[in-house]
Parts: structure tokens; C-alpha cells; sequence
């Protein structure tokens, strides 16, 4: 398999604040990372860097082998092959959904409009908006604009797709929606590093998890053995964290051994 | 027309000569047409100064900042009269010598200018930086991205305040008179202190900058009022 995405040792400080120390990856293709840690550990931070939205100070970043960090002119050739989506889903306001979905393929690849356009009517079906072309974003719910967000950064046919917790800015009941699709895309074996707060959905997605904290990689593991038996205390103490719910189950007798069945 | 009827408005037996003002109407239409060609050239140069002078402070292009900066300051606060004059009777003395015309072009770009960068300062700086990092995530060059994603929402924000230049340049032509452009004011001095009658000379010209400027006033309302509630997604102009 080959490898996409290699980050070896890279560095990040902002002013005094070093937020990357030490960071090395390397995800394959058809791959996806989930990148989880506490809140101001880095993650977006690391996305950002990968993508080249900033600049790092120390390490080197290679996409497909060809080393892609510390140059500034054609960083937008670099992005084309590389989809991001926040959590903000900066949709274009002044666009229709299409026009959005258009946009980058159009102008920045340089594709037949048309040919561009039907493939958009058939993602935005495959993620339940076939009807919203027309309409303008501030009209959709949250979930519906994220997802729209990720169909326009599929369109331009990324190697590797980033996200960055793309749910934590909707209500509860479309989180779902989102994740979905999400996983959706996983199956059909799109490379991805995804950063999120989800632990459930993390790891059904995940072929791979990487624990950030300090600006460091703490630990780096298959989901089965990071969710279910944490090599190191500070995973395990993240991981406790997000445990209120099934720790009050627990005391209910007969609800804990479900949970226990449900781990490998 | 009733001169008496008119007349009857005023003390002492005055009354408006309609006869004289249908004489002079076609001085008017001249000096109108100067007035307008000279405002509208006005502001497109002073609206594309202003966009480049916006462009250079919002990204923050090094030693052209600074310029713009004090480019800006020079212009609007500094009358278009002393500008005009610099131009007309200064710059010659230093052997660049420019037609009256051009005077007057340069004078109103100058003046404009500054006001139009402001106007678009507000606007870019109204988009969201996170616009131009969407912008640029789609694989869009910076220069892309400026002009599909943070241009045009920039207008539609700086939209009054461009509308508001634009009303206001025109009205400055007023001053091109002492460049020696014919424009409406220099038709209506001329008149009037060569004899003509003043309360009809200056009536004219009141009807005359009226009849300009409101077209261009409603416009910017109409426009104005399109800009706020259409592109956003109202759902009633989908
Ligand atoms: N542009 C910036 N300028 C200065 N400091 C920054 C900047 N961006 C991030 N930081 C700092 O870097 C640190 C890491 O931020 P980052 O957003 O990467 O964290 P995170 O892991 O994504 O957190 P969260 O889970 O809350 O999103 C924080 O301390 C933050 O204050
Ligand atoms: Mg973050």
C-alpha cells in the first residue's frame, strides 16, 4: 500500500507558546487517522499545518513522497490535493449551494463546468440534498451545511480528506447525518485524518489512533486497543474523562455487562 | 406660463422670466452632460485607486502600505479646491504642465480615492478571515479567492458607503470651475455675472443638480436595498 502523508518530527510554536513539539506520522492510502487529545493540545493546529494554512517551524511535511512544508508560492497546487473541512463550514454565503460545489473544481482545476456540475448533483444526492442546489446557505440547518461543506471538498478529488471536528458546532440530532457521511466515505476508502471529540464514532472510523497532548504523540494504536485497553495513563485518564455516562450505568446492575460485551 | 400668478409669491412685483430660462435651457444640458461625464469618469478612477489602495492595507503589502496610509490621509483631509489648485497653477511650476481636463480627473481620483478605500477597507475587513482560508482550502489561488469569495461579499457590506462617494463626487464637480472646466456651476457663474438673471441662473442649476443626483440617489437605495437582502438567502428572492 502506498503512503501518502508523512510528517516526520515537525515543530510549531506561536510567539512563546510551543504547541507542536515532536509530531510524526504516516498514514497509507485508503487509511484514516483519528487524532484525539485534550482541548489546546494542537490538533488543529496539526491540520493546519499539514495543509499549509501555517507555516512549521521545525520537522518536514511529504505528500506521495515530495515534501510539501516550507514552501509558500504554489500552496494552492498542494491544496488541491488536500480537502479540509472545519467546524465552522465557511460555506460561501453569497453562492448558491451549486456555486459553492462549483467554485474550486471550476476555477481552480480548471474543469468542464458541466461535467462538474452533474457529478455535484450525484455527491449532493448520495448525502440526501438533491433538492438544496439552488438554494443559498444561511437556509440549510447545520448538518446540512456540513455536509455540503464535505461534498465541495470531495469535488476536487483530494488524495487526503482533513477534518476538523466538523460535528462540534451542531446540535446533537445532526451529528449523526454528518458522521455518516463521513463513515460513508471511509468504506468507499477515502485516506482521511480526522480530528473529533466523537469517541463512538471514532472508533468505528478509525484504522488508526493517534493521542496528542503536550504538542506530542503519547500514543498511537489500532482503536481496539486504544478505546479498550490504553497503553499509557494519559490515554487512559483522556479516555476516563468521556466515561460519565457508562460509569453511572455501572451502577445499575446488569447494565455494565453490555458494555463489556461490545468490546472485542 | 402666468408671470403674475408666479409673481404673486414674491415681494415688489418680481416675476420668474420663463422666457429667459427656455432661452438658456440648452447652456444647462451642456453643462450638465460636463458635470455628469466628469463625476461618473471621477468615480470609476477614484472607485479602482480605491480598491487597489484597500487591497495593498487589508493584505498588508510592505512600503505600499505605508504610502496608501498616507495617501489616504492627504486626501481626505485636504479641500478638492487646494488640490485643483495644486494641480493647475502649482505643478507647472515644477514644468509638468496638464490640460484642464486632466486636472480635473486626476483632482477628483485624488480626492475620491481616498474616500473609496476606506469605504472598501471596511467592507474586506467585514469578511470573515475564515472566508479566505475556505477560499484558499478549495484550492483556490489568493488572488482567486479574492475575487470569487472575499470581493464580492465586500461589496455588498461596503455598498452604502460607495454609493454615499459616489453621490458626493459628483457634487464636488462643482468646484471644477476653477480649472476652467464648463461644467453646470462655471455655466451658471458665467451667466449670472455676465448680466444674466440671478434667481433664474441659480434656479436652474438647483433643478439641474436635482435632476442628476436623484436617479443616482434612488439607484443607490434600489441597489443598496438588493445587495442587503438578495444574495444572502432570503428565501423569498430564491
Ligand atoms: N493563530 C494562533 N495564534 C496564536 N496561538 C494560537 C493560534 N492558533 C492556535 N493557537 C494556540 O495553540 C494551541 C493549540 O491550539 P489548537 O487549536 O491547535 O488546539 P486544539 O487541539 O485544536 O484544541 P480544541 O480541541 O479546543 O480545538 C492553543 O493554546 C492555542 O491558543
Ligand atoms: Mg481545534
Amino acid at each position: 500500500m502506498d503512503t501518502i502523508l508523512q510528517v516526520r518530527h515537525i515543530g510549531k510554536a506561536f510567539e512563546h507558546n510551543q504547541v507542536l513539539r515532536d509530531v510524526s506520522l504516516e498514514l497509507d492510502e485508503g487509511r484514516v487517522l483519528v487524532v484525539v487529545g485534550p482541548s489546546g493540545c494542537g490538533k488543529s493546529t496539526l491540520l493546519r499545518c499539514i495543509n499549509g494554512l501555517e507555516q512549521i517551524d521545525s520537522g518536514e511535511i511529504l505528500l506521495r513522497g515530495e515534501v510539501i512544508s516550507g514552501q509558500r508560492k504554489n500552496l494552492h497546487l498542494v491544496r488541491q490535493k488536500i480537502g479540509m473541512v472545519f467546524q465552522s463550514y465557511d460555506l460561501f454565503p453569497h453562492m448558491r449551494v451549486m456555486d459553492n460545489l462549483l467554485l474550486g473544481p471550476v476555477k481552480a482545476l480548471g474543469r468542464p463546468k458541466e461535467e462538474v456540475r452533474a457529478e455535484a448533483e450525484r455527491m449532493l444526492a448520495r448525502v440526501g440534498l438533491a433538492d438544496k442546489a439552488g438554494v443559498y446557505p444561511r437556509t440549510l440547518s447545520g448538518g446540512q451545511r456540513q455536509r455540503v461543506a464535505l461534498v465541495r471538498a470531495m469535488l476536487m478529488q483530494p488524495e487526503i480528506l482533513l477534518l476538523d471536528e466538523i460535528t462540534a458546532a451542531l446540535d446533537p440530532e445532526m451529528v449523526s447525518e454528518v458522521l455518516n457521511v463521513v463513515l460513508d466515505l471511509a468504506r468507499d476508502g477515502m485516506t482521511m485524518v480526522i480530528v473529533t471529540h466523537e469517541m463512538r464514532f471514532a472508533e468505528a472510523v478509525a484504522d488508526e489512533v493517534v493521542f496528542l497532548e503536550d504538542g506530542c504523540v503519547v500514543e498511537r494504536n489500532p482503536p481496539e486497543v486504544f478505546f479498550h485497553r490504553p497503553e499509557t495513563e494519559r490515554a487512559k485518564r483522556f479516555l476516563q474523562s468521556f466515561d460519565y455516562a457508562p460509569r453511572r450505568r455501572a451502577a445499575q446492575p446488569g447494565a455494565n455487562t453490555a458494555e463489556e460485551q461490545s468490546a472485542p | 406660463m402666468a408671470p403674475a400668478l408666479t409673481g404673486a409669491f414674491f415681494v415688489r412685483g418680481w416675476t420668474m422670466d420663463w422666457s429667459y430660462i427656455a432661452a438658456h435651457v440648452p447652456d444647462f444640458l451642456g453643462g450638465a452632460w460636463v458635470t455628469l461625464s466628469y463625476g461618473l469618469i471621477g468615480v470609476a478612477c477614484s472607485a479602482v485607486l480605491g480598491l487597489l489602495c484597500s487591497l495593498v492595507r487589508v493584505f498588508r503589502v510592505p512600503v505600499l502600505r505605508a504610502l496608501v496610509r498616507a495617501y489616504v490621509e492627504l486626501s481626505r483631509n485636504t479641500p478638492l479646491l487646494v488640490q485643483l489648485f495644486f494641480l493647475y497653477a502649482g505643478l507647472p511650476r515644477v514644468g509638468v504642465k496638464l490640460s484642464a481636463g486632466a486636472c480635473a480627473v486626476v483632482g477628483l481620483t485624488f480626492l475620491g480615492g481616498g474616500y473609496m478605500a476606506e469605504a472598501f477597507r471596511s467592507g474586506l475587513e467585514a469578511v470573515d478571515r475564515s472566508q479566505r482560508e475556505a477560499g484558499e482550502c478549495i484550492g483556490l489561488t489568493p488572488l482567486q479567492t479574492v475575487r470569487y469569495v472575499v470581493l464580492p461579499q465586500a461589496f455588498a457590506t461596503a455598498a452604502p458607503a460607495l454609493f454615499a462617494n459616489m453621490i458626493f463626487l459628483i457634487k464636488e464637480t462643482s468646484m471644477l470651475s476653477v480649472v476652467a472646466i464648463m461644467d453646470l456651476m462655471n455655466v451658471a457663474d458665467t451667466l449670472r455675472t455676465g448680466g444674466g438673471r440671478t434667481i433664474e441662473v441659480l434656479s436652474m442649476l438647483v433643478v439641474a443638480y436635482v435632476v442628476i443626483l436623484l436617479p443616482v440617489s434612488l439607484l443607490a437605495t434600489f441597489a443598496e436595498r438588493r445587495m442587503r437582502f438578495a444574495g444572502f438567502g432570503r428565501q423569498h428572492t430564491v
